[in-house]
């Protein structure tokens, strides 16, 4: 085969079939167990299953302050909050939720879990470092929460000066924590860079890389590159809180403005450390549910890097109204459309995918689908407000908080969702019941929609956002959107019980529910404790659905994986494949 | 979807939104036929189906990334030359100064009259409004105008308008700002020219022969002081006038003192100098924009809530 000798011309290897087995009797859930050994873990799906907890957990915290910020909203003036309250819960909303939950969800928890699976590794390249970012994410999610318990924080999750150099409650401790958790996220973009360069098992070339591995690579490349900046900006202006050292507040001489330009540019490619992930998983999923090979694999992969190289240059469409020059206000929405382009690309080609496919309507089908359709309206709602003049009318109004919430929930959440029932089967073994994962993701759906349409027009007649009180006219649309978030909320609460059920009483899922070929399924469900019992051998594409499984099965035949007295040995591996198989 | 079109360049705008609107909802009902379609037509028969190899089509795929490269350069186009008219204000525009405070909006006119969250300006001539901030960041934003911009603390900003007709509409800040952000709200009024006229000569004398309790009533609403400070005893963002005069009051110091005259004149003048207790110090200076009489005005007003 012209491709297995093109990757493995220095040396032959001998390879056979090595079939998943169905029921393993050990994995890395029984294996290791106790507290102290969860601890103190080095495997990458453990910590993969902490940051899951931590993730849920925060997701948890963030939608009840949520729940309880669109309460207060059901009608026009005060109702069992006060102003402060109000603003320190939705600063606490977002903050939480960006930076507890959406950065850390798809890299941190499914990524980590994922990534060595997907390369054929055993681990990533730096298990303790691996661990390391774990508890630095703890650290800074306790500094938070002391910032909470401590006065608490009314900035906003963008910490704007000079409000945050002169706003009582504890903005110095919040930033803090901020600062810490960028560490973490530095360290697991390093690592993941590294365990895709050094990792990869043989045969697995950088064009047959399933494309959630090219997702997570764009996100590790920003998380590298642009996590400092935060970092640099916060420790600033702790100075200036602290120290009275002039940066970003006129009256100590500086300009904050400048804070402005300095936040952005790490939090608008922070918005692709979010989404860009998401891609991975729907090219995945989509794939898998459409038993097709992925259509325009290069275009996909390569979009994923064009998002993040040109990510970084749009920051400035987040300034339009705070006082950049206009020279400047229309290079940047020159640039914001063309980061709309490759995006586009996407989601051709995702249709294309399923276009004359053999499509399985599962739960995290179901999902890729709703995340098709909201992220592509958070997508033109970009457009609108990528326009330099309608963003004039549109900017810091509801318009803004509904196009963030459909990208970032409607994209990135429903992604996440996907990649969490995709992945569910793998990462335990059981099975949760199908008709309540469709069903909740109905209702997810009709609740989000509810939720974040009428903050469009609302937003359009001029609501601004980040308002404890509104006039009367827009009491409807705040009415129909609260209600919508009651019915999203009870849909994460079923899906909350079906999972916890699957844990429980699921029945086993077997190898392969999905008749999936890449590779983390080619292992069993639950992943043995060093993921694969061989060094597997990769010849064909993760999309390859027109080869038959076997090919997709292949590992090293000897043992020792290979490593010693081999070479002069000659195996056509098609030939072995069929004796094996 | 939109607030009414109430300035000459509103009607730009709205265009564009429609034009962007109307384009994303057919392509979005494409895609989503698209996909409905799909999962129907090609829906899982049996488990051993097979599906076609196709790993991709250059001519469509430069399709589907130049059409919508040429719709969004149009966009770019439109949406910048509505913004080049949107910043650049007639030469000949009457200008206002606009002064934010945490939470209150000041119009300095050029007869050296001040109004409080009421903005008067004529129809159907080009008003600039030239905008400072006193402490933290502010934005200026009327819907009825499709005007916005922030209010800086070093720096001026300015957004200009011309009104089609005699009205009122909201004006908003969109910059969070604290406690009162949401309160921080005033109103335009749109006169016609020659009423315009007639209202900023008069409406520095209005006040001459009113009797100093109900001046100092009106001067209080005006002024936004009511944004913070109620008259029937409930704790707003500073303390309730119900109740003050004659009290004994502690501050954050510890010193306590009696609410008299020049407590609360200071209170106006220098409202950081002495900080009630349980308060943030927050409270912007009327000094300039309060002359005596209206202070005396305001202190004859306290009085009278016991």
């Amino acid at each position: 085969m012209a491709t297995k000798e093109a990757t493995t011309s220095v040396k032959k290897l001998q390879v056979k079939r090595f079939k998943p087995d169905e029921n393993p009797e050990k994995h890395y859930l029984n294996q290791e167990t106790g507290i102290w050994a969860w601890m103190t873990t080095v495997d990458h799906k453990k910590i993969g299953l902490m940051y899951l907890a931590s993730i849920t957990f925060f997701f948890f915290i963030g939608g009840m302050l949520a729940l309880l910020l669109r309460t207060e909203l059901l009608s026009p003036a005060r109702s069992f909050m006060d102003a402060n309250v109000y603003n320190q819960v939705f600063t606490l909303h977002g903050a939480i939720m960006i930076f507890f939950f959406l950065i850390p969800s798809v890299p941190a928890a499914l990524g980590n879990f994922i990534l060595p699976l997907q390369l054929g590794a055993k681990d990533v390249a730096f298990p303790r470092l691996n661990l390391a970012s774990y508890y630095i994410y703890v650290i800074g999610a306790l500094f938070t929460i002391f910032a909470i318990f401590t006065g608490g924080v009314d900035t906003g999750w963008t910490f704007y000066t000079p409000y945050s150099v002169t706003t009582s409650g504890n903005v110095m401790a919040m930033t803090f924590g901020v600062f810490i958790l960028g560490f973490s996220s530095i360290l697991t973009g390093l690592n993941f860079i590294v365990t895709i360069h050094k990792l990869r098992s043989p045969g697995l070339s950088w064009n047959k890389l399933p494309l959630n591995l090219w997702g997570l690579y764009a996100t590790s490349l920003i998380q590298i590159l642009a996590t400092p900046v935060l970092a640099i900006t916060l420790l600033l202006l702790t100075m200036e809180r602290a120290l009275g050292i002039g940066i970003f507040d006129p009256n100590l001489g500086g300009d904050p403005v400048l804070y402005q330009h300095f936040f952005w540019f790490y939090s608008h490619p922070a918005v692709y450390i979010m989404i860009v992930p998401g891609f991975g998983i729907i090219s995945e999923v989509i794939s898998t549910f459409s038993r097709k090979v992925i259509f325009g694999y290069w275009a996909i992969a390569l979009s994923s890097l064009a998002i993040a190289f040109i990510g970084f240059l749009v920051w400035g469409h987040h300034m339009f109204t705070a006082g950049q020059s206009p020279l400047a206000n229309m290079v940047f929405s020159f640039l914001t459309f063309l980061v709309g382009i490759p995006t586009g690309i996407k989601i051709f080609n995702w249709l294309a995918t399923m276009y004359k496919g053999s499509i399985d309507l599962k739960t995290p089908m179901l999902y890729a689908m709703v995340f098709l359709f909201l992220f592509t309206i958070g997508g033109f709602t970009g457009i609108m407000l990528g326009a330099l003049s309608v963003d004039i009318h549109l900017h810091d109004t509801y318009y803004v908080v509904a196009h963030f919430h459909y990208v970032m929930m409607g994209g990135m959440v429903m992604a996440f969702l996907a990649g969490l029932h995709y992945w569910w089967p793998k990462m335990f073994g059981k099975m949760y019941n199908e008709f309540l994962g469709r069903i909740t993701c109905g209702i997810i759906f009709v609740g989000f929609n509810m939720t974040f349409l009428p903050q469009f027009v609302m937003g359009a007649q001029g609501m601004p956002r980040r308002y404890f009180n509104y006039i009367d006219q827009f009491q409807p649309f705040h009415q129909l959107s609260t209600i919508g978030a009651y019915v999203m909320g009870v849909g994460f609460f079923i899906m909350a019980g079906y999972l916890l059920h699957s844990l429980l009483k699921g029945k086993s899922s077997g190898s392969n529910p999905w008749g999936s070929r890449s590779l983390e399924w080619q292992t069993p469900s639950p992943v043995p404790l060093h993921n694969f019992e061989y060094t597997p051998v990769i010849i064909n594409g993760p999309y390859d659905y027109h080869k038959p499984m076997s090919e997709f099965q292949l590992g090293i035949a000897t043992p020792h994986n290979g490593h010693d007295h081999h070479a002069g040995e000659q195996t056509n591996v098609s030939e072995t494949e069929k004796e094996q198989a | 979807m939109l607030p009414p079109q109430k300035s000459t360049l509103a009607e730009g705008t709205d265009a564009l939104f429609h034009f962007i609107n109307i384009t994303s909802v057919i392509l979005l009902i494409g895609i989503t036929i698209a996909i409905v379609y799909f999962s129907w037509k090609y829906r899982r028969r049996s488990d051993n189906d097979i599906t076609p190899v196709i790993t991709h089509n250059s001519k469509l795929e430069i399709t589907w990334s130049v059409i919508p490269l040429i719709l969004v350069m149009i966009v770019f186009g439109w949406g910048l030359t509505g913004y080049v008219n949107l910043s650049n204000a007639p030469d000949d525009a009457y200008e206002i100064r606009v002064v934010a405070k945490s939470w209150l909006w000041e119009f300095h006119y050029d007869t050296g009259f001040v109004s409080v969250n009421e903005l008067h300006v004529p129809a159907n001539r080009p008003v600039k409004l030239v905008m400072s901030s006193d402490d933290v960041l502010h934005s200026f934003y009327i819907p009825d105008f499709r005007i916005k911009a922030d209010v800086l603390p070093n720096r001026y900003s300015s957004v200009w308008f011309e009104a089609i007709e005699p009205g009122e509409s909201v004006i908003f800040c969109t910059e969070y700002c604290g406690t009162a952000h949401s309160n921080m709200m005033a109103n335009t009024f749109v006169h016609t020219q020659e009423e315009f006229e007639t209202w900023l000569i008069t409406a520095g004398s209005a006040d001459d022969d009113m009797d100093p309790v109900e001046l100092g009533e009106q001067l209080v609403t005006r002024n936004a002081c009511t944004t913070c400070h109620s008259a029937d005893g409930t704790t707003l963002q500073g303390p309730s006038y119900q109740g003050l005069w004659g009290a004994e009051r502690t501050m954050e110091s510890g010193e306590t003192l009696t609410a008299d005259e020049n407590y609360i004149r200071e209170s106006i003048l220098e409202p950081n100098a002495k900080i009630s207790q349980g308060y943030q110090p927050v409270m912007p200076s009327y000094s300039g924009s309060l002359n005596d009489r209206q202070i005396d005005a305001i202190i004859e007003y306290i009085k009278t809530l016991q």
